[in-house]
């Protein structure tokens, strides 16, 4: 074997163990983490947790179950105002669009997706917080909301485009107006990747925290209502973690772990659709 | 251009101004009909008549207008930003260009070259033109579609799965089944774009064969690469080349005795 031809040989082991070795890594990390979840988040993880409200330092027994409805109720609300706004955004620059303003809309949307969380919280806080004299799960949802618009508008954009021409062409020959072939065939076609869309926003949504900290601030006991502070997994998470309780400690990664938990059903549930999806079989 | 005609379909040419009766045996008219895309002229001054009744074939090579013009008649080039027509297209003596575009669209329906079913069942399917257009009630829906479904050959297939997916036919399966969406809002006159051609032979004469029953309730007109086809199943023929309308008549007239040489060469293989 020339020196050449071992040489060529050396460089493609090494390249290929590197590129490997990257891609080991990067998997890795996500296992590492859910690990060290599992284990520490896992001893702490009781149906206490779940069900009991925070007590005082001191006192065992404590749960989050304040946390878990407040993530859920901010979510829910976050989504009342994120997904129409999103799924009618889409439908806009999908159908109806034309080239110049769709253009803007598009690239101020992703524009609108890069804004750190916390510039959405301190304008929420502005806008909401302030003139409200108090800190509310109105102002929690609304930041959130607002940052679930961009991505909900992209997927929801992105799966109508991949609705073929054809179908909105039967649908027109039959006598459907535009809307009534958008509402009634197009996005029927096209709701797979739309849902898949609205859970990746969710799950992206759900652990921010810093919005939350000067919007929905936090509570150690129930909310009632949207306007008062209410409490949150990644707010309990950020608090209890810093604090000198061990007790608290084992909380907060407990916390973690259901927090992540949810995040990973919902974009493993939404890979799993997409990839069930039959797309439009053609002849 | 030049249109030759028999005795059958005799034209009226209308002075400026005056008002002939329509004749029941021509069910649309183009007269003068130009088409641009942006710029570019895709048809040059056509002019044709479609008789009742019958099936009228469009041929030509790749390109030369055929389903450019197959798109005018039910107005489905407002679907392409820069499309415009020029000129007089008539359906029943009334302008297509200033009828309201959904009624338009319901009296002349339109069946495409790769099937294209919604994905819904097969009974929603049919369905969807009734309900759009306020047609059916949903007690008598399931007649109408049934008898849509037999007039398009594919009822004794599908009557026990109706509610199955549209996908789960073949292909011929789900071109009959767009035919029969097509014919459930009872068109007057039914468009085909190449209905055939991404099918087999055997879903093909099927296809031809419930096309030949419907001459009874619908005027038909079918765009086709395929000769033969247009030789089997069209009472007339109109020759396309680069936008222009060469030569129409009777289909074997046209086959046998063409009167222009681009309709014979093209007949004969010489091009196309």
């Amino acid at each position: 074997m020339s020196l050449r031809t071992r040489w060529r040989k050396i460089v493609n082991v090494v390249m290929l163990s590197l590129t490997g070795l990257c891609a080991l890594f990067t998997v890795s990390v996500l296992f590492f983490i859910l690990g060290y979840l599992l284990y520490y988040g896992g001893k702490s993880l009781n149906w206490a947790f779940f069900v009991n409200l925070p007590t005082p330092v001191g006192e065992s027994g404590g749960g989050m179950a304040n946390a878990i409805v407040g993530s859920g109720k901010l979510l829910l609300l976050a989504s009342l105002v994120g997904v129409p706004i999103g799924l009618l955004g889409g439908v806009y620059l999908a159908e109806f669009g034309g080239r110049t303003f769709s253009f803007l809309v598009r690239y101020t949307t992703d524009l609108l997706n890069g804004v750190p969380s916390i510039v959405m919280g301190i304008f929420a806080y502005t806008l909401i917080v302030l003139p409200m004299k108090h800190f509310s799960a109105f102002a929690g949802s609304m930041a959130l909301g607002v940052m679930m618009i961009p991505i909900a508008v992209r997927a929801t954009e992105e799966s109508l485009r991949a609705v073929p021409l054809v179908l909105r062409e039967g649908a027109l020959a039959l006598g459907a107006s535009k809307w009534r072939t958008v509402a009634t065939v197009v996005v029927p076609a096209a709701i797979r990747g739309i849902v898949t869309g609205i859970m990746l926003t969710l799950a992206r949504v759900a652990g921010e925290t810093a919005p939350l900290l000067f919007t929905a601030f936090s509570n150690r006991f129930w909310s009632s209502g949207w306007n008062q502070p209410i409490a949150s997994l990644p707010v309990m998470i950020y608090t209890y973690a810093i604090a000198p309780y061990d007790d608290w400690h084992r909380q907060a990664w407990a916390a973690g772990l259901v927090l992540l938990g949810f995040v990973l059903l919902a974009n493993i549930g939404a890979r799993f659709l997409v990839s069930r999806g039959v797309s439009f079989r053609q002849v | 251009m030049v249109m030759k005609t028999s005795e059958e379909s005799r034209p009226t040419e209308s002075a400026a101004g005056a008002t002939t009766p329509w004749p029941a045996d021509i069910k649309m008219r183009a007269a003068g009909l130009d088409f641009y895309y942006g710029g570019k002229q895709a048809l040059h001054s056509i002019g044709l008549q479609v008789p009742t009744g019958r099936i009228t074939a469009l041929i030509g090579p790749s390109g030369c207008g055929k389903t450019t013009f197959l798109r005018v008649l039910n107005r489905m080039y407002e679907t392409v930003p820069h499309a415009l027509p020029q000129g007089e297209v008539l359906l029943d003596g009334e302008d297509i260009f200033s009828l309201d575009v959904v009624k338009l669209r319901r009296r002349v329906g339109m069946v495409f070259q790769k099937p294209n079913p919604f994905p819904k069942s097969i009974f929603d399917n049919i369905a969807y033109g009734l309900r759009i257009n306020g047609m059916a009630r949903e007690g008598s829906m399931a007649e109408a579609v049934e008898k849509s479904l037999r007039r398009a050959v594919l009822w004794e297939e599908v009557k026990d799965q109706l509610h199955k997916s549209a996908y789960a036919l073949s292909g011929g399966q789900q071109q009959r089944l767009c035919i029969a969406r097509a014919l459930a809002v009872e068109p007057e006159v039914l468009l085909l774009d190449e209905p055939c051609s991404a099918l087999d032979p055997i879903a093909t004469a099927k296809i031809e064969e419930l096309l030949f029953n419907l001459k009874e309730i619908c005027t038909m007109v079918i765009v086709t690469h395929n000769m033969q086809q247009a030789a089997r199943a069209a009472d007339y023929t109109g020759f396309f080349l680069m936008g222009r309308l060469i030569e129409f008549n009777k289909t074997a007239v046209i086959f046998k005795t063409p009167a222009r040489k681009e309709t014979e060469d093209y007949i004969t293989g010489r091009f196309g």
